[in-house]
Parts: structure tokens; sequence; C-alpha cells
């Protein structure tokens, strides 16, 4: 028994181990311009889709309830993250920590509304959970698409629908309805973003080996012998939401910070989808393989630029070939053999 | 006073009257049986006793303490645990997780020590690992700590819910049918378990049970339900010669 736990342990290090080289190799890779602009432009969006998929692992696979509304709360932390780097671009001139506050923020409203969303959304169970958080995020984008926000000298102005204020002399819009935000300082850089991959990993991989991960698996595998050993239902089911929801709002702000032009649009139903897929993929609970499969996928279109014009109908056949592989007796066997080889 | 006080106990579903003015009194310390034939209501009184069903009517106390309407976690805290008929493990967590879980109100950190693995993680989960294999010792499964619970045999998943309910601490423990599906050594074998882990954990214990050799081999007290109200309750011998519960069980 005493063996079998080393064992566990050295995964978990060579896990990580392997995650730190590959940002060393793409550094290196950086530094001796062997990357092509195209693929470097994707590291941060690639960290942020990494975090996502992650933390949607953490509602779907651990927690064990569909949720097909990740990019809202995605678009809280984005939005709340511009706010904040706009509003404190004098007070914090030091960008990385602009960066890493506008993340926390984007982190903490994204919390909030993790709260607000699944309070009413996880007294549902299966299809009907999914449909009212396709429903919320849907909300979150329409909400946020109307949303007016502006800076001057008197401070933030708000309104819905609308714009209902008049900014003073200076003052400039933050978030313009629709149009979204443009003008963003590109606070994001890919060590941000690895350094975020790296917090992630270790707070989800922590909190599933702990007594409340255990008490969240427990509310998956069997909610009424959960409750029976004492175990309060709701109080685990929001709290992997509300963890969950906050990783998706870091991983928002750190998108964000990416592009000098954000739209609410960029949040939508299409993008919970992709990282439901890379989630999918990559195995439910399986936190390793969400984020192999979120770089992957990533990265996928941009390697297949090479055959451009087939490009699309290449990744969805590689995607239908993964999906089918992972659910083999193919991998199996190999898994199997690789095992026996290590002992 | 007795530590589980039923009084005119009653449910129901819609025009069904489930279960009707059962009374009970169970003492500490004592082995008491429910028994009667399928659909009698028994499980029915389990999940009222577990705060699963809300009673339409009728009290439970637990020395002393109203039971009803309380949710089943915090009924579980005041010292209820149960197991169930049909069998519900905590399927994907390992053996020694499943009674770990249990042992969640027992040994607690707080969720900043879960998030980092710092303070009293490490000491707490030791004493987690520690507790669970001595509960897992009594019924021979901490040899099994690692398998996936799934992956158990019937019979050694059916000792596994015991034991989870067991690393709860309670005072009253619910076995709703702990020898179904087994063969007769295994029930055999079940029977000293049960009276085993009464002596070392000194809990109550009412059990539901078809089998009468296991009712009649370790309970004390018997209570028998037909259509949802009590039809006769003494010792094993007083009851089960009761021609009034022979004719429910055979039929005329």
């Amino acid at each position: 028994m005493k063996k079998l736990f080393s064992a566990d342990r050295r995964d978990y290090i060579l896990s990580f181990g392997i995650v730190i080289a590959a940002f060393a190799i793409v550094q290196a890779m950086i530094l001796t311009g062997n990357i092509t602009s195209s693929l470097k432009g994707q590291l941060v969006p690639i960290c942020a889709y990494i975090v996502m998929a992650v933390s949607l692992n953490l509602t779907v696979g651990v927690l064990g309830e569909l949720s097909l509304g990740h990019a809202g709360f995605m678009s809280v932390g984005a939005f709340t993250g511009i706010v904040v780097t706009t509003v404190l671009a004098d007070a914090v001139p030091l960008a990385p920590l602009r960066l890493a506050l506008a993340i926390a923020v984007g982190g903490l409203f994204a919390g909030v509304a993790g709260v607000i969303v699944g309070v009413p959304v996880l007294r549902l169970k299966g299809d009907y959970l999914a449909i009212v958080t396709l429903a919320f995020g849907q909300i979150i984008m329409n909400i946020v698409n109307v949303l007016y926000i502006g800076l001057d000298e008197n401070g933030l102005h708000f309104s819905l629908l609308e714009q209902k204020f008049e900014l003073a002399e200076g003052g400039k819009m933050v978030i313009n309805g629709p149009i979204g935000v443009s003008g963003v300082s590109k606070l994001s850089t890919f060590t941000a973003g690895f350094v975020l991959v790296l917090v992630t990993l270790f707070l989800i991989l922590n909190l599933m080996h702990s007594r409340t991960g255990r008490a969240v698996m427990s509310v998956r595998d069997n909610a009424i012998a959960a409750e029976s050993i004492g175990i309060s239902i709701t109080r685990y089911k929001l709290l992997a939401f509300v963890v969950s929801a906050v990783f998706a709002g870091m991983a928002g702000a750190l998108y964000a910070m990416n592009y000098s032009t954000v739209t609410a649009a960029k949040f939508d139903f299409n993008t919970s989808i992709l990282v439901l897929v890379f989630v999918v993929l990559g195995g439910l609970g399986n936190i390793w393989g969400s984020v192999i499969a979120a770089a992957l996928l990533t990265v996928l279109p941009e390697l297949l630029r090479a055959v451009n014009d087939y490009r699309m109908l290449l990744y969805a056949i590689l995607l239908i070939v993964m999906m089918l592989f992972n659910n083999s007796k193919l991998k199996e066997r190999l898994l199997a053999r690789g095992r026996k080889e290590v002992e | 006073m007795a530590m589980l006080e039923v009084t005119q106990l009653g449910i129901s579903f819609g025009g069904l009257r489930a279960v009707d003015s059962l009374t009970m009194h169970i003492e500490k310390g004592a082995l008491a049986g429910l028994i009667g034939p399928n659909g009698a209501g028994k499980t029915t009184v389990f999940n009222m006793l577990t705060g699963v069903y809300r009673p339409t009517d009728g009290g439970i106390r637990l020395d002393g303490e109203n039971l009803i309407g309380k949710a089943p976690h915090d009924i579980c805290k005041l010292g209820v645990a149960r197991t169930f008929q049909n069998i519900r493990l905590f399927s994907k967590l390992s053996v020694l997780d499943n009674v770990k879980t249990a042992l969640h109100n027992e040994i607690g950190y707080t969720l900043a020590e879960s998030l980092l693995h710092l303070g009293s993680y490490r000491k707490k989960e030791r004493e987690m690992d520690a507790r669970a294999l001595d509960i897992l010792k009594v019924f021979g499964l901490d040899g099994k700590s690692r398998f996936i619970a799934a992956n158990l045999p019937y019979g050694q998943q059916r000792k596994l819910e015991i034991a989870r309910a067991l690393a709860t601490n309670p005072k009253l423990l619910l076995l709703d049918e702990p020898a179904a599906g087994m063969n007769p050594q295994e029930t055999g074998e079940l029977m000293e378990t049960i009276q085993l882990v009464r002596e070392k954990y000194g809990v109550t214990v009412l059990l539901i049970e078809h089998d009468m050799k296991l009712v009649a081999g370790i309970c004390e007290y018997l209570y028998v339900l037909n259509f949802g109200r009590e039809l006769a309750q003494g010792t094993p011998a007083e009851v089960l010669n009761d021609p009034e519960v022979v004719t429910a069980y055979l039929g005329e």
C-alpha cells in the first residue's frame, strides 16, 4: 500500500514536471525565434482554455453536473478584469501586478455570479440543470452586450440598454455595449498564463484530494448516501460550482487582456461547448486530460494551416478519431502494457 | 426513557397510508429487528427516521431530541447512520475513501487547508486513514482499501456500507436487509460481525431483515409490520410463534 501511495505522488510530481518542461521548451522556442507568429499568438489563449477546461471539469467530472454556460463566467471575469485594469491604470503602473489584480477581481466577480446562478440552478438535476445553465450563459452574454461603463474624473458610470450618462472632459468608455471594449492594454503574457495554469492545477488537484473533494465526489456518486453520512448536498454542489466559476472568471480576465478589442459575443454558447469538448475528450474527472486536450485542440487548427482548404474538416475528423480512441479497448491495452513495462 | 422514541408515527403518499400509528421504544444498546412482508412499510420507516421522508404525523425523538423536520445530513450528525436495501456506495471512490468520506464531520479541517494542503491537513488525513483502516479491519476489508468500491464482490460491498455507516460514529445504526443476497455462510459471518460491532462501538442497532434465521439468531426484540401497521411485537420466540404473524408471512 505504501508503495502505491508513493506512485501516486510520483505521478503527480512527474505531471507537474512535464507542464513546466513544456513551458521551458516553448520559452526557448520564442527566444530562438523558432515559433510561428500565429502559434505565438495562441499561447495565452491556450493557457486560458486550459484553466477553463480544468475548472469546467470540476463541475462536470468531479461534481457530475453538466454545465453548458461556462463561458458566461469567463465573460464576467473578462469584463470585470478590463474595468479593473482601466481604473487602476494610473494607480498601479506595474503591469504584472495590475494583471494579477484584474485576474483576482475577475475571479471574485465570476464567483459571485456563480452563487447567483448556482443557487437556483443546482436545485435541478441532469438535463434540466444543463439547459438552465445554458440559459444563464446566454443571459450573462446578453447583459454584457447592453452594458455601458464609462470612466472619467468623477469615477465609474454604469448604465444598461443605452448610454444614460455623460462623461466629463477627458473621460472614456470602458465597455461600450455591443461594440464591447477597444483599446485594452495587452497585459497578458505567456508567463502570466503559465503561472495561472500552475496555480489552478495546484489548487484544484489539492481540493480533489481533500475532505472537501471527497464530499463533492460522494455527492456525484450517490447523493442519497452522501446525505446519510452527514454531507450537505446543497453546500458541496454550490461549493464546487462556485469554485469552478471563480477559475473561469480568472481565465476570462487573462484571455481578455490578450486582445485589444473584446466583445460579449466572444463568450457565447460556442465557447461553452468548445470547453466542454476539451473536458470530455480529456476524460471526465481527469484533470491532466483536460490540460492536454485543451492545449492540443487549440493548437491543432494552427498546425493544420498547411492544408488550409481542408483545415476544419480535418480538425473535425481528428476530433472524432480521438474520441473513439479514448473510448477504445486499444487504449486500455496500451495503458496496461505501459504499466507492465514500468513495473 | 428509551434512546429512540417513536410515537404514533404515520405517513401518507396521496391516498396511500404507507405507515400508520407506529410506536417503538428502543433502549440504548439494544439490537432490535423490524420485520414484515414485502411492502409492509419497513424501509419507509427507515426513511422517516433518517429524514429522507417527512412523516405526516407522529413523533421521533433520539435521546429526547426531536428529529422531525430535520435534514438527513443533520440527523446523521445527531447520531443516526444507515445502510440501504439496494447498495449505495460511492462507486468510483476507493474503499478507503468511501469510509474517509464518512469521517467528514468526525475529523475536519478548513476549506483553505483543503486547497493549500497546509496547516493540519497532513495530520488530519493521517488520522482519517488510521481510523478508516481500523473500521475496515473489523470487516476484513483492510487489505482491499485501494480497490475501487464498485469492483468489490457483492458481499463485501454490503460490508463496506456498514463500515461507512459506522465511521460517522452513530448512536443508532439502521441496517436495511444487511443479509440480502448472501449465502448461509456469509449470513452467519455477518451475524457475528454485527454483534461484534455492537459491542466494540457500543451502538444501538435496528435492522430490517427477511432472513428469519438471522433475525431469530441475533435480535432481542422484534417489531412486525403489515400493511403499514404494527402486527405484533416482542421477543423473537413470542413473535415468530404468533399465529397472526405466521398468517401474514405465509398467507392463509
